[in-house]
């Protein structure tokens, strides 16, 4: 539903996003309900996994913001049970970790983007409706480990990998633009005005992005992020 | 030829007629020249310059010269038929390149002035100094008075303004004046013919050498460094030394064999000898304290150079840490326990940096790659500051002296971020490429407007770019009132297996 209705892209008064929040962290929850305010409907809540499950696939709200780190699983096995009942509730994973592992992790099991917990008021509401669009949301970090991850050059540490699928497993010189203007800490808006190019052009580039980063195989992906778990 | 005994060569003010009458000309409008009609002809011939400058006149050097490769026809045909000698020309005053150069850029900026390939010029410069060596004269005049690209002033211009530059340029030519003296002495007439444009050459060539500024002098050491004969004084490589030995060897060997092989020791070849010897201790006496003086002075400018070096250095380091703290205080006066948190960690910072050689704001020991480096930067300012630093690292490599800077440099421009600009978070991204490695740091405050930053800004003047440049590295900021800041800082990654 949430592809139909809701969420037609900012023409008129459009409805209040639905969110659901997941957080085990009971002054957190209260605290992104307050920063929220009235810009969306917070249709539940949840502080674990089992119940955040059940919750979602009765209320079926457009947007679930979910935190990483739980036990049973965190945030991912939320959105991987979730994914496969009900393909149509969009995640956008908050955390205050910042190991490469997690946050590939999340995105892989298919939330649509990242954000950290010192994110502001505005600028939540901001992800969450751009969530709630489809669109991908990459804070500053996340960027920095898809250039990472992606570096231009995988002779360095993994041999000659063969690249079983180059449209996936590579980025183009203009996604790689786009991330780097994101790392920086850039908006959206300031990198579409930096680039010369629109908006919605800077919203594809990081779809596309986000796609490549839930599909590719590519090996360095995985060993990458394992790695960094040791630094 | 000194210049004690020619008619006034060296001007009361020191500054030798030649370089004065070059800067004239300097002034002269080139735009008289504008027509490309042929290579020779448009660059500024050494006739005009010279004459009068030195008592005698160069050789009848610099007749227009036959286009190299004559066969092919009278290339300043003007047509529009024959277009192999021509390039494409560059609007505005004549300018020496800074990317299309082998020595200083001269052909390169005739070539963009003219519209005549540069290579082209190169081959007439190095026709006309064929024999008497006065194209070499006149390319080193030439990179004297135009100034390089992108700037106003000519290196002949910034190196007359020091005395001791001129001095040693002299001295160059006073020694060599005897070397060739003492050659024609003994035979060699076609050394004599030499004596005034090499003199002219050398002597012209110091200037350039001290003149030059920093981008240009990294330009020469290369070239410098590239010769084998030379080789660069810093590392003389055993290659160098051996290849100096047998040339030095050979030309010994060469001139004893001569001189014994010519003819038996007459009377008359004694005498040459003995002649020589004569005008080389008169050389020394005359000149030779002058000589020692100028090698000392040298020598104590040098030292001096370091002390200043340092002192910036130091400065950049009491800055970071010591008047970065003190202000600190200030701010937080009211908190007791602030204040004497503020102290400590100071007085650690200090005691580490004189008593253990540690430096503040550097990252030495323990911290060995950027990454680490970053999240030091990061942990720091958020602990003294109490802004949130969002830094993003992609890549790693291992610290050098280089990245160091680098480092020390961005992290002066977060700690300026999380001071002054008033935002509550501060973005520090760091990419560590292959050629360089980039830090930009970003802030949403308040901004200012960097045209009216005053010197007193130390900490962006003096910490942020003059750390930068002094280890070859970039900075860029860019700001505007109420759209914040943003700091970008480039350094070259200088690979290991480079020098």
């Amino acid at each position: 539903m949430g592809e139909a209705q809701g969420t037609g892209s900012g023409a008129g008064p459009r409805a209040k996003v639905r969110v659901f929040l997941v957080d085990d962290h009971h002054l957190f929850l209260s605290g992104v309900r307050a920063e929220l305010g009235d810009a969306v409907e917070v249709v539940g809540d949840a502080d674990e996994v089992g119940a955040a499950i059940e919750l979602i696939a009765e209320r079926v709200p457009d947007v679930v913001l979910v935190d990483v780190h739980m036990p049973d699983g965190g945030g991912q096995a939320v959105i991987e049970a979730i994914g496969r009942t009900h393909p149509q509730v969009r995640f956008l994973a908050l955390s205050v970790s910042d190991a490469a592992e997690d946050v590939i992790g999340v995105i892989r099991a298919g939330a649509r983007g990242y954000v950290t917990k010192t994110i502001s008021g505005p600028e939540l509401t901001d992800a969450v409706e751009r969530v709630a669009d489809g669109d991908a949301v990459f804070s500053p970090r996340l960027a920095g480990f898809v250039l990472d991850a992606f570096a231009a050059d995988p002779g360095a540490a993994g041999g000659a990998v063969p690249s079983f699928d180059p449209e996936l497993d590579q980025l183009t010189p203009r996604e790689r633009e786009v991330l780097r203007l994101i790392a920086r800490g850039y908006a959206y808006k300031e990198v579409a005005r930096e680039l010369s190019i629109s908006v919605k052009t800077v919203e594809s580039h990081v779809s596309a992005v986000l796609r490549k980063l839930q599909l590719s195989s590519r090996h360095q992906l995985t060993r990458w992020a394992s790695e960094r778990r040791l630094l | 030829m000194t210049p004690r005994n020619t008619p006034s060569p060296l001007g009361p003010s020191g500054t030798s007629p030649v370089v004065e009458a070059v800067l004239a000309w300097d002034h002269r409008h080139i735009s008289e020249h504008a027509e490309p009609v042929e290579p020779t002809v448009s660059f500024p011939p050494p006739g005009p310059v010279l004459p009068g400058a030195w008592p005698p006149p160069p050789p009848p050097a610099a007749p227009p010269i036959p286009p190299p490769g004559s066969g092919t026809g009278p290339a300043p045909h003007r047509g529009h038929r024959r277009t192999w000698w021509r390039a494409s020309r560059a609007p505005g005053p004549l300018r020496r390149s800074t990317s299309d150069r082998l020595g200083g850029g001269v052909a390169g900026g005739l070539s963009a002035r003219f519209g005549i390939d540069a290579n082209l010029i190169r081959f007439a410069f190095i026709l006309v100094s064929i024999g008497a060596g006065t194209g070499l004269a006149a390319y080193v005049v030439a990179w004297l008075v135009i100034p390089s690209q992108g700037s106003t002033t000519s290196i002949g211009r910034r190196a007359m303004a020091d005395r001791r530059t001129v001095g040693l340029a002299l001295a160059f030519v006073t020694a060599l004046v005897a070397v060739l003296l003492v050659l024609g002495a003994l035979g060699l007439t076609f050394a004599a013919n030499l004596v005034w444009p090499v003199s002219i050459a050398l002597g012209g060539l110091v200037l350039v050498w001290r003149g030059s500024d920093d981008e240009e002098r990294a330009h020469l050491s290369e070239l410098v460094g590239r010769a084998p004969l030379i080789g660069s004084p810093g590392h003389s490589t055993r290659r160098s030394t051996v290849v100096r030995v047998v040339v030095g060897a050979f030309l010994v060997l060469v001139g004893l064999g001569d001189l014994v092989a010519s003819s038996h020791p007459t009377l008359s070849t004694i005498k040459t000898v003995l002649a020589v010897n004569v005008v080389i201790v008169g050389f020394l006496v005359v000149f030779g304290p002058w000589w020692l003086r100028l090698a000392r002075d040298l020598g104590v400018e040098r030292r001096e150079r370091v002390r200043n070096e340092e002192r910036a250095n130091m400065a950049a380091t009491v800055h970071d840490s010591v008047l970065q703290t003190l202000a600190l205080i200030q701010r937080a006066a009211g908190d007791q326990g602030e204040v004497t948190r503020l102290a400590r960690a100071q007085e650690r910072e200090l005691r580490a940096w004189l008593f253990e050689g540690r430096s503040p704001g550097s990252f030495n020991g323990e911290v060995s790659t950027v990454s680490q480096a970053v999240t030091v930067i990061e942990g720091d300012v958020e602990a003294s500051h109490r802004v949130a630093v969002e830094s993003v690292t992609v890549g790693d490599c291992e610290l050098t002296t280089e990245l160091r800077a680098l480092l020390g440099a961005g992290r002066e421009a977060t700690v300026n971020a999380a001071k002054w600009s008033g935002a509550s978070s501060v973005s520090l991204f760091v990419e560590v490429e292959p050629l360089q490695v980039s830090i930009f740091v970003r802030d949403r405050g308040q901004g200012f407007d960097p045209e009216a930053v005053d010197g007193d800004r130390q900490g962006i003047a003096e910490s942020i770019r003059a750390r930068m440049s002094r280890h070859g590295g970039r900075a860029f900021i860019r700001s505007a009132p109420g759209e914040g800041t943003e700091v970008e800082l480039v350094m070259p990654r200088v690979g290991p297996g480079r020098g």
